[in-house]
């Protein structure tokens, strides 16, 4: 019996440092940048989700699309209402892993990340490098890329072809914390 | 054993929520029971000839032309009512989010007209519903009729004032439809037989074809009407298709008035729509930003905050 509670309690606490393997973050941040001859273009999203679990070096990301906000509001709305048709597609999601990650490291990293983006219902693959970085409680991944405006069927009318870049830069930065259930 | 069995049970069912998906994770940590409002009803600020319940956002100053032709059916003579014009430039301003005044001239009858709009109820989604959007319109015109009258009349003998509630519910994301009651009062008329208030209730309706293309309708019902016209009064009808690239929305129309605020359609038409009497026009209108859009500012200043609030008691979490 004795013998019984220490395993009981060996698990238990085995299972704890799996928990740990879990970092969370719902206050995330992305932006995007459009360039193009007529006009740059920026949104920001500050309550981005994301998780990730370092036994795995999986991630995963939600980007609420309504949380964009842009310096014009006007651009906000067509961005909403026109392109990204956030009430049909609310969110974009981004699930991935990253590769040669060595948790023994301390400090930046530069880790791979592969994965896949799905925006406005459509998904394409996206490969990246990041910078990773875990403290004692504290795991933050930075990093940019490029996507492609029409991977997403999204469709720029041709009065505007001018004014929106056909590639948009985003750049993300996600500290998270341990999750806890 | 009793309490072993339990134990393993519950270890077991540890692991089962550590072997969880992360998506299903992020899934149950999505924002819930947020209010969530209605956006874009219509895409501008007027519907066709009336105002929509929609406001311009915080700090967005639009520059509006409106531009009507004569009468279709004035003949060739007249090159197809392209010979005669009305317009109405205005600069129209969001103080906040909902709330917009406005200023505009009409060569017709060279009028100048101010208004106030507010919206005070907001159509809500998901948790809370609610089921359309209300605002107030309050303007008032002052006219310099040049058919009546020779002697100079005081300033407040020329005013005309507009009073509408909007009610306005976005049914589904391609179709808005809108009510107008709406309170007319002129402080001197030209007749006797001139009513000096007039009801009128007003509906319009959005049909959206593509996301940068919509249709829309308006009438306007008049419950009495004024006397002094040259022709019968009729009611307001028009019809308008409407574009939208950028910072710019465009709407042709068809209708059979040729003015263009409230006074002066609702009770001063004359056209008979089915008679010809269609005058075609068009809305330009271009937003600039002016002031900051106020969302980003509070949502950083909150944000800030929140950091700030981490760094102070860094051993806690909080969510």
């Amino acid at each position: 019996m004795k013998l019984f509670s220490i395993l009981l309690l060996a698990v238990i606490s085995l299972q704890g440092l799996f928990a740990q393997d879990k970092y969370f973050t719902k206050s995330g941040h992305i932006d995007f940048f459009s360039h193009s001859p007529l006009e740059d273009i920026k949104a920001n999203n500050e309550q981005v989700l994301s998780i990730i679990d370092t036994s795995t070096g999986e991630v995963a990301i939600y980007v609420l699309m309504k949380s964009f906000s842009f310096k014009k509001a006007l651009m906000q709305e067509h961005f909403n209402e026109n392109y990204v048709e956030s009430d049909k597609f609310p969110k974009s999601v981004f699930k991935g892993k990253m590769t040669n990650l060595d948790l023994s490291k301390s400090g930046d990293q530069e880790v791979a990340i592969n994965g896949e983006l799905t925006l406005h219902g459509k998904s394409a693959p996206i490969n990246t490098t990041g910078v990773f970085n875990k403290s004692d409680d504290k795991i933050t991944l930075k990093g940019d890329f490029m996507a492609t405006v029409a991977d997403y069927g999204i469709q720029i009318p041709r009065t505007v072809v001018n004014n929106i870049g056909k590639e948009i830069k985003v750049t993300f930065d996600l500290t998270h914390e341990p999750y806890q259930n | 054993m009793k309490h072993q069995i339990i134990y393993i049970a519950l270890v077991l069912l540890g692991f089962q929520v550590n072997a969880q998906d992360l998506t299903d994770i992020l899934e149950s940590q999505l924002p819930k029971n947020e209010v969530e409002y209605v956006e874009a009803t219509f895409k501008g600020t007027r519907i066709i000839n009336g105002h929509s319940v929609e406001n311009r956002k915080k700090g967005t100053l639009e520059f509006l032309i409106s531009h009507r032709f004569g009468r279709i059916n004035s003949g060739a003579e007249e090159l197809f009512g392209l010979d005669q014009s009305n317009i109405r430039l205005a600069l129209e301003y969001a103080i906040i989010d909902d709330l917009m005044v406005g200023l505009g001239r009409s060569s017709f009858d060279k009028t100048f007209d101010g208004f106030v709009k507010y919206k005070f109820l907001k159509q809500q989604k998901g948790k809370g519903a609610f089921p359309f959007s209300a605002s107030f319109f309050g303007s008032a015109a002052y006219d310099q009729p040049t058919s009546f009258g020779s002697e100079p009349k005081s300033f407040s003998t020329n005013l005309t004032y507009t009073s509408q509630l909007l009610i306005a519910s976005k049914i589904s994301p391609a179709f808005s439809f809108q009510i107008t009651p709406t309170f007319i009062h002129r402080n001197s008329v030209v007749l006797q037989a001139d009513p000096q208030n007039i009801f009128a209730i007003g509906t319009g309706a959005r049909m959206k074809i593509t996301n940068r293309m919509a249709v829309s309708a308006e009438y306007f019902y008049q419950f009495d009407e004024l006397a002094s016209l040259f022709e019968p009064p009729t009611n307001s009808l028009a019809f308008a298709v409407e574009f939208e690239t950028g910072g710019h929305v465009f709407q042709i129309i068809l209708s059979n008035t040729i003015t263009m605020i409230e006074k002066s359609f609702i009770t001063e038409t004359t056209g008979d729509f089915f008679d010809g009497d269609i005058h075609l026009g068009f809305n330009i209108s271009r937003a600039f930003q002016v002031g900051r859009h106020g969302k980003k500012k509070t949502r950083n200043k909150k944000n800030i905050e929140k950091r700030k609030e981490k760094k102070d008691n860094e051993s806690g979490y909080s969510y």
